[in-house]
């Protein structure tokens, strides 16, 4: 649990950092301090970990794992954010704090073992983003998104809160296995109201998760928030959605799967075909990036429904290749974007010739999320599909396929763009740090998809 | 204490479920028809609020403290969301000279 205090402890003192002017300590303490936490986190990995401060937290290493995935993307994100922030105001420790506040919203929200927690969490993360989405005060569309974001995160709050209540107006318990005994003793007669608080829960993660039909922010709020925020708000709060997602439905709600299962499958269904077939209309590399988002939620959603023993470990590994896929994605948008000064898919016409290195880990990430063998996105996809399989459920598996073969289309819509557009442009600046975190991201994109095991087994 | 919670009892649990169902409703329809973004903020509050009277109700009906302390989590997080909530109204006020969301219409497919 020191990762979580750790995490909490940090920001405050970035803020005090930024009052006395040290703007050049900022990004070295942010990143030594989150490898601390990662260190505190690994060290506690073990197999028979115990729910902690009477029963609210549990940091086994389900959570372990999902808060190693959150810190090193933020690790990754952050080091794209040097120079960035500064751009948008000169108090930039504010913006260092912010991110570090969710990300110990998000260590909560992978760790809960109580529904208190999970409030709690989810709140803490939320009203963090709220603020990084409208970062640009005197810019209309963070205004915008941060307001949409506000509205529509306040709106499901409410939906989660009523759902939490009934569950507890039915089971007496806010604990998860509390919840599960209640439903485990009671095998006929579950009240009618504990359903109804299924039902609400699923609609209020489903927001959050920006999973159709509750998905009608995602694209907006992700075009409007600045690029490194919306890449943050893409992959750890998505991973941690989905973490969190699971962990309630695996440990209180699995033995009456037969109810929400088919819920379950409806929203999947939908929300692979909304974000697979609106992405091929964008002509934004950002929109489009925020449509692939949601359908990636739509797999992401596979182990949820199939639920069973591998589902933890198969989020675990789609959640780490699309995160880092989609760093990779918006660290190349946030450098072309400079350049070019628009998100369109043809600012990177002939982007190849110029910056063959560039080109080239965008092509990895492009192929890792359109799930292509030998990317961590293709391993990653197998084991959904293959958990689904395992439990019959075909029509969904077909359905997942086509919707993958829809969603090359847009991706290599891309890497056609890079390769074999020409256009007349110069080259574009790649710093270290962007060398770097774009370099290691790549390689181990591959690195998980030639080696599946390095990661498929940990939980 | 007793007799508040006795008071509580005198009415049965069915009445506070329809009735936080019904101010829950009435939030929802507000989040969903109106156009001002306070009035929007305003019907958030009321559906969290309907979520606290209806905790009371469970946890005075069960004997069990939990509940009240998970009222009091939901109010010190919607007191946090006040405060950025109207920090971004404030902002967008600023910039528009409007709190209405129909100006909000810059990013569309």
């Amino acid at each position: 649990m020191n990762t979580l205090i750790i995490i909490s402890v940090l920001p405050i003192v970035l803020l005090y950092l930024g009052l006395y002017k040290a703007q050049k300590a900022l990004l070295p303490v942010t990143i030594i301090g989150m490898l601390i936490a990662l260190g505190a986190a690994v060290m506690q990995w073990s197999d028979n970990a115990q729910p902690i401060y009477h029963g609210m937290m549990l940091f086994n290493n389900f959570s372990i794992a999902f808060s190693v995935v959150s810190i090193v993307s933020t690790i990754l994100i952050l080091m794209l954010s040097k120079g960035y922030f500064e751009k948008i105001s000169s108090h930039i420790a504010e913006y260092y704090a912010i991110i570090l506040f969710s990300l110990a919203g998000i260590v909560v929200m992978v760790s809960y073992h109580n529904l208190t927690m999970l409030f709690v969490g989810i709140e803490i993360m939320s009203v963090s983003l709220y603020i990084l989405a409208g970062i640009r005060k005197n810019d209309f569309a963070s205004n915008e998104s941060a307001l949409k974001y506000f509205l529509m995160g306040a709106f499901s709050t409410g939906f989660l809160l009523f759902g939490i209540t009934l569950i507890y107006g039915a089971s007496g318990s806010f604990d998860l296995d509390g919840i599960r005994d209640y439903v485990l003793a009671h095998p006929r007669n579950i009240d009618p109201i504990f359903y109804t608080g299924v039902l609400l829960i699923i609609v209020g993660l489903c927001f959050k998760v920006g999973a159709a039909p509750f998905h009608f922010w995602t694209p907006d709020v992700y075009e409007g928030a600045p690029s490194l925020i919306t890449a943050y708000m893409s992959t750890v709060v998505k991973a941690a959605g989905f973490a969190a997602f699971l962990r309630l439905f695996s440990a209180s709600f699995g033995s009456i799967a037969t109810f929400w299962s088919p819920v379950l499958m409806v929203i999947t269904i939908i929300t692979l075909f909304i974000g697979n077939i609106t992405a091929l209309y964008q002509q934004s590399f950002k929109r489009m990036l925020a449509f692939s988002s949601i359908s990636h939620a739509g797999y992401l959603m596979f182990a949820i429904v199939a639920l069973g023993a591998a589902s933890a470990n198969s989020v675990f590994v789609y959640a780490t290749a699309y995160s880092i896929a989609s760093i990779i994605a918006f660290g190349a948008l946030v450098l072309v974007r400079q350049q070019t000064g628009s998100d369109n898919v043809e600012g990177f016409n002939g982007l190849a010739r110029k910056n063959p290195f560039l080109a080239f880990v965008l092509t990895v990430s492009m192929l890792s999320l359109a799930g292509i063998p030998l990317t961590a996105g293709f391993v990653g996809k197998f084991y959904m599909f293959s958990g689904a399989l395992l439990q019959y459920k075909y029509i969904m598996v077909i359905v997942a396929v086509v919707n993958a073969i829809i969603s090359i289309f847009y991706y290599f819509r891309v890497i056609i763009a890079m390769y074999f557009r020409s256009a007349d442009r110069s080259e574009v600046v790649v710093p270290a740090y962007y060398k770097f975190v774009l370099g290691f991201s790549a390689l181990v994109t591959i690195a998980i998809g030639v080696y599946p095991a390095l990661i498929s087994s940990l939980i | 204490m007793n007799s508040v919670a006795n008071t509580i009892q005198a009415v049965p649990l069915n009445h506070y479920i329809l009735l936080s169902a019904i101010i829950f409703s009435i939030g929802v329809m507000g989040v969903l028809l109106r156009r001002n973004a306070i009035v929007i903020f305003m019907s958030v509050e009321l559906m969290l609020n309907s979520v606290n009277l209806l905790l009371t109700a469970f946890s005075v009906y069960r004997g069990d403290a939990a509940g009240q302390v998970f009222v009091f989590f939901i109010m010190a997080l919607a007191a946090a969301e006040v405060a950025v909530g109207l920090a971004i109204i404030v902002m967008i006020y600023r910039n528009t000279n409007s709190i209405d969301i129909n100006v909000l219409n810059r990013l569309k497919w």
